[in-house]
């Protein structure tokens, strides 16, 4: 009802609102999407400056002190090396977040091309792509992230892009449906007309259309893309000690978590809490860029 | 319906066989064999092991062997399970799987289900916040948060159940209700979304008009047709889980599938890299048509195509 009255009132005032403008209105409404943005913004700056918030360096051992509880001097307690867990889950964010971040962007640009030629070439070509897509589809992951890895050794960027190069599925077959949309639309069909080159018309008239979409599908990825690293740290593949990561910390954690539940708990809540926040964010984006409402 | 079958199954052998060939480069792709041990074999007792499993032919021979041992329904001795085969493997661990898998997913569809569709009978109200946020939730948490922690809670402070392992038929339950809440969140999520979309339709409303009880309107004219979202949803879904899941396996010692998949890779077991992957891809091929066919039975308006 309220929405009703908003949209009645900028049709009298004839003010023309631009639709990212009304989606961006639509999407500060949404009270719990905007602090989870804010939450997922700020766990991005705290991690980023780990060097500078981190009360220890994040391999430095107190073995006299052992795994201990909470107290004043390591606010979430120590591991079995006594190592500090705040600094620790700090650290191992940064990597945790940057494997979502390069994943995602890696996710993106092979989907996002893949599925705008699809769609773009349409016919024979298209099919034969999207039954591509369909037999990749086929593969179980688990048994080539490690393929992958092993391929790439240790090497943690390299292991980003693999993990990029296999979630890309969903958002071609998304962008690929889009593109099949916007082809039969009067202004690509002008565009077409008057001799515009493929690229300029996929890099101005295809591509800023397909944001709004990527950009909500992206944010979605991030979350996926996390517990695919934390699956590849429990097998032991991901980072190397000393260095850490979020999922690296929930197995260790795991392991140990009769003696010492804060070990696993705290972890886990730096997780969980970063993907709920990273959900909720996705999902407010995409109820406001919707295009159906 | 018989010739849709047939002819989705006939559609289904050139995608196992490409995906077949991929699993085969892909494996000799990466760096190293089945027979790297830690301590390196005497160079000619490798060599003597490569020749008796044809691994010093080159490559194109190896895959035209392979092509024509799959031709009669043959996946080759394991590299690493020395007297076995491959599909004498597999089989041997399905059925673990599947009781897991299935436990899992009749869990997953018990809870998620109807939470779904209670959140969907007053959207923004708390009725429906609850349970949205405990699926959003169950998304964020990792197999490996919840097991270590159903662990602690119902086996180290309740002692309620085993901690590990697969002697009675109690030590089941924790492994399938931890594999099951991680696909319970999803379903709760596509239950309530479809939920909204259908109370918004006609049909809806000439239930109502037609004066049928709220319980018949809500569950024949609604739940039938939400259900339609989930069903797709669970189809591949149910492939990832009968084929077994490797954290939860290893977390309760669990002798399943799903460490083949991650052993056989470890291990560059080709074979049994080629099994694993073949199995996979058939197992959702079959549910995916599986699904289909259930939607169509569902929606009487949808044909088959």
């Amino acid at each position: 009802m309220k929405k009703d009255l908003k949209t009645a009132k900028v049709c009298e005032s004839g003010a023309a609102v631009s639709p990212l403008r009304r989606s961006l209105e639509r999407f500060c409404e949404n009270r719990s999407a905007v602090c989870a943005g804010t939450f997922v913004l700020l766990m991005l700056v705290v991690c980023g400056a780990a060097d500078f918030l981190a009360p220890y360096p994040f391999e430095a051992q107190d073995l006299n002190l052992g795994a201990a509880g909470p107290s004043r001097e390591h606010w979430l307690g120590t591991d079995t090396l006594g190592r500090d867990v705040l600094s620790r889950l700090l650290y191992g964010g940064q990597i945790s977040l940057k494997v979502g971040l390069i994943a995602t962007a890696v996710s993106c640009a092979i989907g996002v091309g893949f599925g705008m030629l699809a769609g773009w070439l349409g016919g024979v070509r298209d099919s034969v792509m999207m039954r591509f897509v369909d037999i990749l589809y086929a593969l179980p992951f688990t048994l080539f992230v490690i393929l992958l890895t092993v391929l790439f050794g240790q090497e943690m960027w390299l292991i980003y892009v693999a993990i990029g190069a296999i979630s890309w599925l969903t958002m071609a077959r998304i962008v690929r449906n889009q593109t099949r949309e916007l082809r039969t639309q009067a202004f690509v069909e002008a565009a077409i007309c008057m001799g515009q080159s493929t690229r300029k018309i996929m890099a101005r008239h295809l591509l800023p259309n397909l944001l709004g979409t990527v950009i909500v599908y992206a944010t979605l990825t991030v979350p996926g893309v996390m517990l695919m690293e934390a699956f590849i740290s429990f097998l032991g593949l991901g980072v190397k000690p000393p260095m850490t990561s979020w999922g690296l910390m929930i197995k260790e954690g795991a392991d140990v978590m009769q003696d010492y539940p804060w070990l696993l708990l705290f972890p886990g809540a730096f997780f969980a809490g970063t993907l709920f926040a990273l959900n909720l964010f996705g999902d407010g984006l995409r109820d406001a860029f919707d295009p159906k409402k | 319906m018989f010739r849709f079958v047939l002819k989705r199954l006939l559609e289904a052998v050139p995608v196992l066989l490409v995906v077949a060939t991929l699993a085969f480069f892909l494996a000799r792709f990466a760096p190293g064999g089945p027979f790297d041990e830690e301590r390196a074999l005497p160079p000619a007792v490798k060599a003597q092991m490569d020749a008796h499993y044809g691994l010093d032919k080159p490559l194109a021979e190896q895959y035209f062997r392979f092509l024509k041992n799959l031709a009669q329904g043959e996946l080759g001795p394991s590299y690493k399970y020395h007297g076995w085969d491959v599909d004498e493997l597999i089989a041997d661990r399905v059925p673990t799987s599947l009781a897991l898998g299935a436990g899992a997913l009749v869990f997953a569809l018990a809870v998620g289900i109807p939470l779904g569709a209670v959140a969907s009978v007053k959207p923004n109200s708390w009725l429906d916040r609850l349970p949205t946020g405990m699926a959003t939730v169950g998304i964020c948490l990792p197999t490996f948060v919840v097991g270590p922690l159903l662990v602690l809670i119902f086996s180290t402070w309740l002692g309620w159940f085993n901690a590990s392992g697969w002697n009675s038929p109690s030590d089941f339950v924790l492994p399938a209700v931890t594999l099951g809440l991680a696909y319970a969140a999803p379903v709760a999520r596509l239950m309530r979304g479809a939920m909204l979309e259908v109370r918004s339709q006609d049909y809806m409303k000439t239930a109502k008009a037609k004066g049928l009880s709220p319980a018949r309107i809500y569950f024949v004219h609604g739940l039938r047709n939400a259900l339609l979202p989930v069903v797709t949803y669970i189809g591949p879904t149910a492939a990832g889980l009968i084929s077994g899941s490797f954290v939860v396996e290893s977390m309760f010692n669990v002798p399943g599938l799903g460490q083949f998949f991650v052993k056989a890779a470890f291990n560059r077991d080709f074979t049994m890299i080629v099994g694993t992957v073949l199995f996979y891809a058939a197992v959702l091929v079959a549910l995916n048509l599986l699904a289909e066919i259930v939607l169509v039975k569902l929606n009487p308006r949808l044909k088959y195509e």
